[in-house]
Formats: structure tokens, C-alpha cells, sequence
């Protein structure tokens, strides 16, 4: 196994998610692709450290999943309490905050 | 003992500060004794001072003390500083002195009146500004007592405000002191400009070293002038002194008479090397003063009022004070500024005593024959005519004559405007006369107003004051009364002081010239007098001139051997039209001239204010649909943004 795979793997995750936050309207669907491209971030940094012998990208990486976790209290505290006010999942139609 | 020179103005500051937290509790008459003990411990601490500076050698006699940094902003430091010498200690004495003694009167002549400790309130805050205006260390300590001045000045003239007339005689003065205000605002931005400082110190140091140039000295002192002239009641300002008289009598004595009035002289003497430099600046403020002292004078021969006509004789007499500063006859400012003050101070406050004894009523064609009812007034106003007329040897006539033989020596122009000073003094002798004997000589005319409708009936102007007369009280069976002691005693210690006023600066010996020796570190380039023999001469012309007008005057008024109205004048009487164009010209013209500067604020100044919120509220309108509220679309955005600038970087940076 070179570098090359994971960082191929890592693309094609992060690509995944970007499309599904583009194309999904459950809002939880795209926390979760939010969370697919975090992690294919921290893959990356993973085999970087590996490859260059430093232990700073895998320092990040702690970082990054902290941010995440925290990232996603907050979410599903939103998502939660718009559930609570009206019906349905759809990101599409809270459009009340629009200009 | 210089930390002594704080309390000075400390003191009436306290006063004012108790007035204000307890004056109503203190009361009839309570309030007045502490006012008026704050003052005189506030003369106590001047004459402490005083002495101080007398023990120092004369190039010692001036203490600076700073009490804190007031504006630090960049190179501008402005301290709260005061300035004790030889001349702001003159004036500290004058004031405070005067001012108690004017504080003594206003207890009796205030009783029972229903803002008493309201007025001294007033009175408090006046002497702590006027201080502040005197001891100030720079321009700006000094703008604020002259401010402060002028805001006491509104509220004493309107102090009565429950009557439109007072009311709006005090917003007159207000308002024209504004215009000589501005020109003190120019000058001191001008000074900071050219001098980099507002202490006088450093000012009269460029002065001296030669640091301004004469024309930026010139513009300078012109718009000092411009100050001056609104402060000291000159042309063209003069027009609100005579409406201040509306004020309750002890203020037109102490503010309109000795001392806010001689303000704008104090500070042209304070920059005298300024001065010294300001070329024709100086010709200016002396013919300035000629023609006030003049025209004033000829105003005051033909009023009837009994303030008024002291209102014209002081606008007159500060009128000689510019020539005196006009001609570099510093010391001889100082010294008629200080007489002044001693025999101005009495003739209003006897005015106010014969005011007090008629039941308010004003007019002298209804008085007649009062030294009977008030000996001690009518004595001591005698006292102050003999000195404002010139009479050796009261006061009046070493400072007067001291002022024409400087302007004798002034130059190729200094004979014309020694000869209207001549003038001007004659003409003060006979308005003072026809004054005194109006008031306290021939007929109780009172006894016979109401038997002589014809009398009110020839001129509208009469018809009013006969509604006056009726308003206040003045009954053909009237018994004029003498005023209590409260307000005699500042009388006769006023008689004195303008009996030996002279003393002062005495001509005869060197050693005499006390003032002058005294102020001799203030001033810079002295002047020199016309030689003795000339000097007497002029003395003799003046008493002369003083004499003719006494007797001239006799003749009219006491013999009747001329008629009156061919010398009171139409033209006179409504003084010169002045008021009158003046109105005109602002509401017609003037009013004019407002609108289109209203109509500009409108429409190009407001015009480009409004569009620019107009221009940004649109662009805002437009904007706002870009926020859609669609979280995909912002989603979308952000990638894009993010491959445009990966996009950017890959194919710029080379990687």
C-alpha cells in the first residue's frame, strides 16, 4: 500500500460528501456527508504525517474530530428544535432567515 | 502664599455652589450674607496676593499656577491655569472689592423678592467667571470666563423674565455678544496657528521676540477687537448695553458698569506687546473708541430714563478707555478703567436708591427736589457727578486727563482724536448735570404728573411710560424715602473711593505714578507723556472744558434760559437710528439673506447627505436577494468559491 491509495481514497470520500451537502435535502443526511468529508480530510492528514515522519498532521487530526463533535451537538440541537416547531425534514424549505 | 491664588476665584465658586443646594432654605436674607461673605473673602485672598506680590522684586511679580492639565490633545496642552501679576491682581481687587460692596447693596435693594437667593446664585457665578476671565493663564481659561460672563449677564438682564421687554433685552445682549465672540474664537485659532501656544506668556514672548509678523499681529489683535468691541458695548456692537438696563439695578452696576464691561479693555491691555506690533490695528481701536465715547455721549444728553442715560455714559466712557489703549496709553486705561469703576458703581447704585425710594418708577421728568427726601444719596451722587465729569480733584479728572494728554502725543492723528475726547468730556459734564439737577433739584415734578395729561400725551413714547408710572405706583401723594443702610454704606464707601481715586497715579512727582510703577512689568512699551508745560495746559483746557459743560448745562436746565429740545434732539433720543437699522437690515435683507442660507442647508447640504443614505439604501435593496435562505445554495456557493480559488492557486502559483 503507497501513499497514492490513501490519498485516492480520501478524495473520493470527500467528493461524496461535497456532492451529498450539494444534492440531499435531510438535513441530517448532510450532517453526516458534512462528517464524510471531515473525515476523508483527516485521512489525508493521517498519511501525510505517516509518509513525512511528523506527528503535527496527526495532531490535527485530534483537533479536527474535537471541532466535529462539537460541530454536531450544535446541529442536531438546531435540526431538533426545528423539528420541534414544524413538520418534516426538508433544508429546502427553511427559508426563513432569507433576505 | 502663592497657593493662595486658587481661592480667589475658589470662593464665590463655593458660594454659588451653596446657593445652589441651599439658597431657597437659606432664605431672605440669608442668602445674600453668604453670597455676599464669599465675595469679600474672595477680596480678602486678592488683597493677601496683593501683598505677596508688592514683598517680590519686579521682575518676581508674577506667579503662574497651574492647577491641572485641562485639554492635552496632541501638540495642544491647555492647563487650568491661573496668572497673578500686577494687572490681574489690579483687577482681582477691583472686582471682588466692588463686587462686595455691590452684594452688600443688592440685600436690601433684592428684599422681598421672590427669587432672592436665585439672584445671588447669579451674582455668585458672575464674580467666579469674571475671575476666572482675569486670572486665566492662556486664551482658553480666559474664553471661559468671558463666556461665563456673558451667560450671568443673560440671566441677571432677564432676570425679571415674566416681563417680554427684559426677556428679550437679555437675549439681545446674548446674541450681540455672540457676534464679538466669534472673533475671539478666529483670534485664538490664529494665535495657536502662529504662536503654537495660547499662554500669554508664550504669546507676548513671540510678540516681543518678533516671532509674528506684523500683519498676522494686525489680523490678530482686529479680531481681538471685534471681541472687545462686543464685550465692552462699542461700535458697532454697543446696542445691547443700554437694553441691559432691564436688569434689576445692582447688576447694571456691578456687571454693566465696573466690570464684565471692561473685559475687552483688560484683554487688549493683557496682549499690549501684541498690540505693540499691530500697526494700524491701534489707530483703529482708537478712533473706535473716539467715536463711540462721541456718538454714545450725544445719545445720553437727550434720554429721560434715569439708567438709561448712565447706560449711554458708560458705553461713552468705555469709549475712552479704547482711545486710551488705541493711543498705547496703557497705564492710563487701567487707571480710568479702575475710577470708572469706583464712580460708575456709585451713580448706578444711587440710581438704584432713588429707583427704590420712587416705587420703581425710572423717569427722571417725574422726580424733582429728592435731596430733600434722601440726603445721603443725593450727596454721595453728587460725589460720582463731579468725578465722571472731570472736577479736580475728584478721581475722575487724573484718569480722563490722563487719557486726553496721551492721545495729544498719539501721532499726526492724535490732536483730532484729542479733541473729540475734549468734546466727549464736555459733553459728559452737561448730561451729568441736567442729569442731577432732573433728579435731585427744582420741583417734585411727581406731585404734578397726573395734573398734566398733555404732558404724557405729546409722544407715544411718553404714553408708555406713563402705563409704567401707573404699573409701578407713583402717586402725587408719594413720600420718597431713604434706602436702608445695607445700601447706603456701599454709597459712601463708593463716594470715598471716587473722591481719592486719584491718588492712584498722581502726575505731579515720579513718585506719585504709583499704578504706572506697578504695572510696569506688564507693560512693555511704555508711553510718553507731552512734556509738563503742554500738560498742564491740557489738564487746564479739560477743567475747562468740564466747567463749561457743568455751567453750560445750568444755563439750560436750571435757568431755562434754552429751551431744552434744542439740544435733545429727535435724532438723539432714538440713538441715531442705530437699533432701528439694525433691525431693519436683519429683518429685511438680513432675513433674505438667512432664508437662501436655509434654503442652501436644505436642499445642497441636506441633499447630499440624504442622497448618500438614498444611494446605500438602494444598493441594500438590491442586495438583499442574494441572501436566499437556501442552505444549499449557500452550500454551493462555497464550493465553487473553494475550486475558483484551488483553480487560482494551481494554475498561478505553480504547483
Amino acid at each position: 500500500m503507497n501513499q497514492n491509495s490513501y490519498l485516492i481514497l480520501s478524495a473520493a470520500m470527500f467528493s461524496i460528501g461535497a456532492i451529498g451537502v450539494l444534492v440531499r435535502r435531510n438535513p441530517l443526511v448532510m450532517f453526516m456527508c458534512v462528517e464524510l468529508m471531515l473525515n476523508a480530510v483527516n485521512l489525508s492528514f493521517v498519511s501525510f504525517s505517516r509518509s513525512l515522519g511528523n506527528v503535527d498532521g496527526q495532531v490535527i487530526v485530534v483537533f479536527v474530530m474535537v471541532v466535529a463533535a462539537a460541530e454536531v451537538v450544535v446541529g442536531l440541537a438546531i435540526v431538533l428544535s426545528i423539528m420541534r416547531r414544524r413538520p418534516g425534514a426538508n433544508a429546502d424549505d427553511l427559508t426563513m432567515l432569507r433576505g | 502664599m502663592e497657593h493662595l491664588i486658587w481661592l480667589i476665584p475658589a470662593l464665590p465658586l463655593v458660594g454659588f455652589g451653596i446657593q445652589l443646594v441651599g439658597g431657597r432654605r437659606l432664605g431672605d436674607p440669608r442668602a445674600g450674607w453668604v453670597a455676599t461673605g464669599m465675595v469679600a473673602a474672595s477680596f480678602l485672598a486678592s488683597v493677601a496676593v496683593f501683598f505677596d506680590l508688592l514683598s517680590r522684586s519686579e521682575e518676581e511679580r508674577s506667579i503662574t499656577q497651574t492647577l491641572f492639565q485641562w485639554i492635552p490633545v496632541g501638540n495642544l496642552r491647555i492647563g487650568m491655569g491661573f496668572l497673578a501679576d500686577p494687572l490681574s491682581i489690579t483687577m482681582c481687587l477691583f472686582v471682588t472689592g466692588i463686587g462686595s460692596l455691590i452684594h452688600l447693596y443688592s440685600i436690601g435693594y433684592m428684599k422681598g423678592d421672590p427669587r432672592y437667593s436665585k439672584f445671588f446664585l447669579y451674582l455668585n457665578l458672575f464674580i467666579f467667571s469674571m475671575l476666572m476671565l482675569v486670572l486665566g493663564e492662556n486664551l482658553l481659561v480666559t474664553f471661559l470666563g468671558w463666556e461665563g460672563v456673558g451667560a450671568c449677564s443673560y440671566f441677571l438682564i432677564a432676570f425679571w423674565h415674566t416681563d417680554t421687554a427684559n426677556a428679550s433685552a437679555g437675549k439681545k445682549a446674548f446674541i450681540t455678544n455672540r457676534v464679538g465672540d466669534w472673533g475671539f474664537m478666529l483670534a485664538t485659532f490664529l494665535t495657536w496657528t502662529v504662536v503654537g501656544s495660547l499662554n500669554y506668556s508664550d504669546i507676548n514672548a513671540a510678540a516681543v521676540g518678533g516671532s509674528i509678523t506684523g500683519v498676522t499681529a494686525t489680523a490678530i489683535v482686529v479680531l481681538f477687537l471685534v471681541a472687545a468691541t462686543g464685550k465692552s458695548a462699542q461700535l458697532p456692537l454697543f446696542v445691547w448695553l443700554p437694553d441691559a438696563m432691564a436688569g434689576p439695578t445692582p447688576v447694571s452696576a456691578l456687571i454693566h458698569a465696573a466690570t464684565m464691561v471692561t473685559s475687552g479693555v483688560y484683554l487688549l491691555v493683557r496682549l499690549n506687546p501684541l498690540l505693540f506690533e499691530a500697526g494700524w490695528a491701534n489707530d483703529a481701536i482708537a478712533w473706535v473708541g473716539a467715536i463711540t465715547a462721541l456718538v454714545a455721549a450725544t445719545i445720553a444728553i437727550s434720554q429721560n430714563d434715569i439708567k438709561k442715560v448712565l447706560a449711554y455714559s458708560t458705553v461713552s466712557q468705555l469709549g475712552f478707555l479704547f482711545l486710551a489703549v488705541g493711543t498705547g496709553n496703557y497705564v492710563a486705561a487701567i487707571f480710568h478703567m479702575v475710577t470708572h469703576a469706583f464712580f460708575k458703581a456709585l451713580l448706578f447704585l444711587g440710581s438704584g436708591s432713588v429707583i427704590h425710594g420712587m416705587a420703581h418708577d425710572q423717569d427722571m421728568r417725574h422726580y424733582g427736589n429728592l435731596r430733600r427726601y434722601m440726603p445721603i444719596t443725593a450727596g454721595t451722587f453728587i460725589v460720582g457727578w463731579l468725578a465722571i465729569a472731570g472736577v479736580p480733584p475728584f478721581s475722575g479728572f487724573w484718569s480722563k486727563d490722563e487719557i486726553l494728554a496721551g492721545a495729544w502725543s498719539f501721532g499726526p492723528s492724535g490732536k483730532v482724536l484729542w479733541f473729540i475726547g475734549l468734546v466727549t468730556a464736555l459733553m459728559t459734564a452737561f448730561y451729568m448735570t441736567r442729569q442731577v439737577v432732573m433728579t435731585f433739584f427744582g420741583t417734585e415734578r411727581w406731585r404734578e404728573v397726573e395734573l398734566d395729561p398733555a404732558h404724557a400725551a405729546t409722544d407715544p413714547a411718553n404714553a408708555a411710560h406713563a402705563d409704567e408710572h401707573d404699573h409701578h405706583g407713583l402717586t402725587p401723594d408719594h413720600e420718597p424715602h431713604e434706602s436702608p443702610w445695607t445700601m447706603t454704606v456701599p454709597l459712601v464707601v463708593l463716594a470715598g473711593l471716587a473722591t481719592v481715586g486719584g491718588v492712584l497715579n498722581l502726575p505731579f512727582a515720579d513718585g506719585l505714578h504709583f499704578l504706572e510703577h506697578w504695572l510696569d512689568p506688564v507693560i512693555v512699551h511704555p508711553h510718553e507723556l507731552p512734556a509738563v508745560p503742554t500738560l498742564v495746559v491740557l489738564a487746564g483746557l479739560a477743567t475747562l472744558g468740564a466747567l463749561l459743560g457743568i455751567v453750560l448745562a445750568g444755563a439750560v436746565y436750571v435757568r431755562r434760559q434754552v429751551d431744552p429740545s434744542l439740544i435733545e434732539r429727535e435724532v438723539f433720543a432714538k440713538g441715531w437710528y442705530i437699533d432701528w437699522a439694525y433691525s431693519w437690515f436683519t429683518g429685511g435683507p438680513g432675513r433674505d439673506a438667512f432664508d437662501a442660507t436655509a434654503r442652501f442647508d436644505q436642499t445642497v447640504v441636506d441633499g447630499a447627505v440624504n442622497g448618500t443614505a438614498a444611494l446605500v439604501q438602494r444598493a441594500g435593496v438590491r442586495s438583499r436577494r442574494l441572501q436566499s435562505g437556501q442552505v444549499r445554495g449557500y452550500a454551493l456557493g462555497i464550493a465553487v468559491g473553494a475550486v475558483l480559488m484551488v483553480g487560482y492557486f494551481m494554475t498561478r502559483m505553480g504547483f
